[in-house]
Order: structure tokens, then C-alpha cells, then sequence
């Protein structure tokens, strides 16, 4: 870490809560798109619920397609949250500072967005919660706890309601800082959700253990999710979803999208509020580094899938293969997966000036979130398609324009959440920040000065 | 007994530690002291004050609640609709397991919040002796004992350099 400089607590205060203090012109313009866009969505929704699941294209026997794709894509977005955050708490990276809400918040809002896409899919939304609350005492029916459908609710009730518990505890503190600088309504909307904290020694004590202990209850919980979701596929006898590699394939597939997420979202949040002065090439170098072995597990994992199948020598599982390899548009899709989810961004983060730059970040986390999507697209629409042995199951598929409104309508939802959270509360954690310039010094070594930081017990 | 609380605002680490020390001097109590500090600091900064807490308890009870919730869940929709599926159990354990397993934790995240809550003594309904320029760097030193006691505090803090100084009835 080099660039350092000292900043008081009063500096601290006006730059990270300038963004909720202050509406600038651009926010009410990108908020207002952002709206526009999920009104049109709603339309879309609306027909899809009038006329059904096939006004999407959606047929036998490519029944999971872009919804469902969109499911595993968001989940796996929101694992990066916490892992981040969690695990750079529990080491004391100190680098970590004014990554980790926005890293959490990210979380939060990409969960949400991903468990709409299940509810969606089944068509009748309303019906959902016959299926998945255990609420019907009158007829005595009760869900399925044998269906991964109880799993995901319970896996991802768990996770959102964690994570969200996990973001408003550490930003108790903040929320008093606000209190003091408020007036009017939003002080007494701020001195609510502070509970009245007066920063004592004992309130800063727990604070500290929170982070900590709290990390360490959602660690195990984060690895469950996707564990859980993968299940969805190797649960079922889809031969080439039916697969003991999925969970921990699709864990490690989920922290490579998300933390490439949360660096891109770092990249934005520090150019549209101005925080470069806490948002530093520093913090990129070193998600930068955290990447790069995060994407090399991932495609070791790829390739371990993809090799068991093809070693297998058996003709259902080669034949989604074939689709994937051979067939137009998946190869063509496959290429532009493989291309930008490893082969152009891995490589590229070896070069210290890759990751230093903020832009070439921003380009190259890009292009692995494309690909990580259509990676979960690739594994669910040719897992279906491939020609099974009875012909009324061979089938085509097609994806609409519909879809593709949903989708970006998705983007459009967690930027739009993160974008509305970032106007209310402070979306680098204030007292973090100080806690964090208290903490730094500089050592003379020999000739050279060099950075130090003094390690807090928790 | 009602109590009275005397706040005294110092512009540094330094001067706020100095204070703790000569009111501890003039005969106050460590657990009649405490320091408000806008960021955290490290544990015993200011010659403060630790009591113990019961906070790893939370999670423990939290979990076995969630565990129980858990098992009722599971184990209680499948009893009451026993449906055989495959000629498989009727309670089938890997299933119940994982919706166990998320209750648990869960119920260990949700207790410990409460936990970090209550043992930070929140909510605060009543805000008592504060000033908003805690957050702006200053550092508080509180002393909350009984009304005689107030004069001595008042001039502990004033030796150390205290920029502001004001104390509150009733508070405790």
C-alpha cells in the first residue's frame, strides 16, 4: 500500500457523506431511467403472468432457460459480499475498509433480485407460497421438504436475512454520525435506527466482536447457498446436471463472478460520488491478486466438469457437449464465454498496471460477469436440448427479446437498490475509515519510510 | 438513586486520557467512567473501564433454537402428510438436514445481533449527556455519580484541558 494520506475525521465525515447529504442532478437522471426501465419490465411481467410461460419461449424440453440462468447468475453475484467482507475481516486486511458495504450491499440487493427469478419462472407467483410456507393447516398440506424448491427459500431466507442483520449492525456508528448531522425528519429517522448509541467504550467493544463473529457464523452459510442451488441441477436426472463436482463448482464459479462484480461496482461507485481519495489503486491491486487465484480455481473446476464428461464415454452425457462445442449459436456462445470469463481476464491481472488502473478493472471484471452468465447458460439450455432417446423430448429453443427485457430489467433493479441505499446511508463505512487512518504509520527503514499498520485486538 | 452525568469535551486523544486518570485520582470509580469516541479505538486507550459480557451465549442459544425450529419443520410437515415417495423413509434425513442446518444458523445470526445489541446496552430510549461533535473527532469523558460528586469532576476534567464541560440530573 502507497498511496496514503492523512485525513481528519471532519474531512472523513463531509467526503463519504456528501453522497447522502447532497442530490446531485445525475442522480435524479440515472434513478429516473433506472425506474423507466422496470416500469417497461413490469409490463413484460404482466403478459408473462397473463398468458403463461410460454409467451417467453419457454417449451419442452427446454423448460429452465433465462429466468433460471438469471437465478443462479444473481446468487452468485451476491456471494461475493460476503465473502469479502467476512474473510478480509477475520485476516485484518486492512485493505478492506471501504470495500466491504458496498461489497454486503451488493449482496443484499443482487439476493433479492435472484430470488424473484424462481418466483417468476413458476408463472403463478401467488401459488408459491403454497409450495414453499408451511401454512395450509386447514387441508393439512404441507410443502415438500424433500425439493430442493424448500431448500432455496430456506438456503436464501437465511442468507439475505444475514447479510442484511450483518450491514446494519456495523453501521450502527454511521447512522449516529448522520443522526448528529441531521435536522428535521431524517435526524429523527436516523436517531431511530441508531437506537441511541453514544459511542462508549463497551458500544466500540462489541462493534469490534460483531464484525468478527458475525463473519464467522455467515461464512459457512455463504458456502451453503450455492452449495444448495447447485443441488437444483445435481439433484435432478438431467445427465449432465446430475454431477457430485457441482457444489463446490458452482461455489467457487459464484466467488469469481462476485467479487469481479463488487470490484466493478468499486470502479463506479468511486467515479459517480468522487472517492478517490478512499477508493485507491491500492484496493484494486489487491482485488486484483484476489482474483487471480479465484479464477484459476474456478477454471480448474470448469475443466474438471467438463473433462468427466467427456471421459465418461457416455453418449448422454458427450451429447450436451457436442451442443455446447459444435452447435450454433452455443459454440459461438461458448467461445465468447471461455474468452472473456478466463483466458482474457485471468492473464491480464498478472500485469501490476491491470491492476492498478481502474478502467482496465472495470473492462476486465466486465468481462467476466458476461461470461459467468453465459457459463450458467450454457450448462442449463444444451443440458436440456440434446436429442434424448424418446423424439417427443427433442426440441428447440430460441431465446426472446422478452427475455432479455427481464434481464437487463434485473441489472437494472440491484443498481437501482445499491443506487437508493448509497442516498440514504453512507456506502463506505465512515467509522471504519477512521478507525483505519488511526491505525496507519509510517516506519523508517534505513533509508526508506515504508507503511505500517497496527493491528487491533479483538 | 438518581444520578448525575458530567460530560467533559476534549479536542484530543491525549488531554481525554489525562482526564480519565485524574478523575480516577480524585477518588471516581472505574465503572463511574466511560469515554464516547466517534471511532473505535483500542481496547484500554484511555485507561477505561472492561466489564465482562455473555456474549458468545447468544449464538449458542440461537443455534438450538433454530436447530429446534428447524427439526419441527421438517420432521412435523412430513409426519403430518406422510407421503411415501419412492419407497424412501418417511422422514428423510439428508433433506431434513439442510433445512436444519439454515435454521441453525439462522437462529445463531439472528441471536447474536440481539446479542450485540444488548450487550452494548441498546436501545438508548433516553439519550442522556452527549455532544454531536463526538463524531467529528472530539473525544467524551463521562462521569455519571452522585450530585455531590459533580465539582470534583468538573475540576478533574478542567485541569486536563477539557474545551467544554456540562453535566445533567437525573440521569443513570
Amino acid at each position: 500500500m502507497q498511496d496514503r494520506q492523512k485525513l481528519t475525521d471532519r474531512q472523513i465525515n463531509d467526503d463519504l457523506l456528501r453522497p447522502v447529504e447532497r442530490t446531485p442532478r445525475a442522480f435524479w437522471i440515472v434513478a429516473g431511467l433506472l425506474v423507466l426501465e422496470l416500469a417497461g419490465a413490469l409490463v413484460v411481467l404482466g403478459l408473462v403472468f397473463y398468458w403463461g410461460l410460454g409467451f417467453l419461449g419457454i417449451n419442452r424440453p427446454v423448460m429452465w432457460a433465462v429466468l433460471i440462468t438469471n437465478f443462479v447468475f444473481w446468487v452468485g453475484i451476491s456471494h461475493a459480499g460476503v465473502m469479502i467482507s467476512s474473510i478480509l475481516r477475520l485476516t485484518h486486511a486492512e485493505w478492506r475498509r471501504p470495500v466491504t458495504r458496498a461489497a454486503e450491499v451488493l449482496t443484499v440487493f443482487a439476493l433479492i433480485t435472484a430470488a424473484l427469478f424462481p418466483v417468476i419462472h413458476s408463472g403463478r407467483p401467488w401459488r408459491t407460497i403454497y409450495w414453499t410456507l408451511p401454512y395450509d393447516f386447514t387441508r393439512g398440506i404441507w410443502p415438500n421438504v424433500r425439493s430442493p424448491l424448500i431448500w432455496d427459500p430456506s438456503a436464501i431466507f437465511t442468507y439475505l436475512t444475514g447479510a442484511a442483520l450483518f450491514i446494519y449492525t456495523i453501521m450502527i456508528p454511521d447512522l449516529a454520525i448522520l443522526r448528529d448531522r441531521a435536522t428535521g425528519v431524517r435526524r429523527r429517522f436516523y436517531a431511530t435506527l441508531c437506537l441511541g448509541w453514544r459511542g462508549t467504550a463497551r458500544q466500540w467493544r462489541f462493534q469490534g466482536i460483531a464484525g468478527i463473529l458475525i463473519s464467522a457464523i455467515i461464512l459457512p452459510v455463504f458456502v451453503s447457498v450455492h452449495s444448495i442451488v447447485s443441488w437444483d441441477f445435481a439433484m435432478a436426472l438431467v445427465p449432465s446436471w446430475h454431477s457430485t463436482i457441482f457444489a463446490p463448482y458452482f461455489v467457487i464459479g459464484a466467488i469469481h463472478s462476485g467479487v469481479a462484480a463488487v470490484t466493478t461496482l468499486m470502479v463506479i461507485l468511486r467515479r459517480f460520488f468522487r472517492l478517490e481519495s478512499y477508493i485507491t489503486p491500492d484496493h484494486f491491486d489487491a482485488l486484483g491478486r484476489l482474483l487471480i487465484p479465484i479464477g484459476l480455481g474456478w477454471f480448474y473446476f470448469f475443466f474438471m466438469d467438463f473433462a468427466i464428461g467427456l471421459y465418461s464415454q457416455e453418449t448422454v452425457d458427450i451429447a450436451p457437449n457436442i451442443l455446447r462445442l459444435f452447435t450454433p449459436p452455443y459454440n459461438v456462445l461458448f467461445i465468447i464465454f471461455i474468452f472473456s470469463a478466463f483466458i482474457i481476464p485471468v492473464p491480464s491481472w498478472f500485469f501490476r498496471r491491470v491492476r492498478r488502473s481502474p478502467l482496465l478493472m472495470l473492462v476486465t471484471t466486465l468481462l467476466v460477469n458476461v461470461g459467468m452468465w453465459l457459463e450458467r447458460f450454457l450448462i442449463i439450455a444444451p443440458g436440456l436440448q440434446y436429442k434424448q432417446p424418446l423424439t417427443y423430448t427433442w426440441g428447440g429453443y430460441t431465446v426472446s427479446i422478452f427475455e432479455l427485457i427481464i434481464t437487463v430489467s434485473s441489472f437494472c433493479l440491484v443498481a437501482l437498490g445499491v443506487l437508493l441505499f448509497s442516498k440514504v446511508f453512507p456506502i463506505i463505512p465512515v467509522w471504519d475509515q477512521k478507525e483505519g487512518q488511526r491505525l496507519q504509520d509510517e516506519i523508517q527503514t534505513g533509508r526508506r519510510k515504508v507503511p505500517a499498520v497496527i493491528l487491533k485486538e479483538e | 438513586m438518581a444520578r448525575t452525568e458530567v460530560l467533559g469535551v476534549f479536542h484530543d486523544e491525549e488531554s481525554a486520557a489525562d482526564a480519565v486518570s485524574r478523575l480516577k485520582g480524585a477518588g471516581f470509580p472505574p465503572h463511574e467512567l466511560d469515554v464516547l469516541t466517534g471511532t473505535a479505538y483500542p481496547e484500554g486507550a484511555f485507561g477505561e473501564h472492561m466489564d465482562k459480557h455473555r456474549l458468545f451465549v447468544f449464538p449458542l442459544m440461537g443455534a438450538a433454537c433454530g436447530l429446534a425450529v428447524g427439526l419441527l419443520l421438517t420432521a412435523g410437515t412430513q409426519i403430518s402428510y406422510p407421503l411415501v415417495t419412492g419407497g424412501k423413509p418417511l422422514l428423510a434425513i439428508p433433506p431434513m438436514a439442510i433445512v436444519m442446518y439454515e435454521g441453525m444458523m439462522l437462529g445463531a445470526i439472528i441471536f447474536t445481533v440481539l446479542g450485540i445489541i444488548f450487550e452494548s446496552r441498546l436501545p438508548r430510549f433516553r439519550p442522556g449527556l452527549y455532544d454531536p461533535r463526538i463524531t467529528q473527532g472530539y473525544i467524551g469523558v463521562l462521569v455519571s455519580s452522585s450530585e455531590d460528586r459533580v465539582g470534583a469532576a468538573h475540576r478533574a476534567m478542567e485541569q486536563a484541558g477539557a474545551e467544554d464541560i456540562r453535566s445533567e440530573h437525573g440521569q443513570g
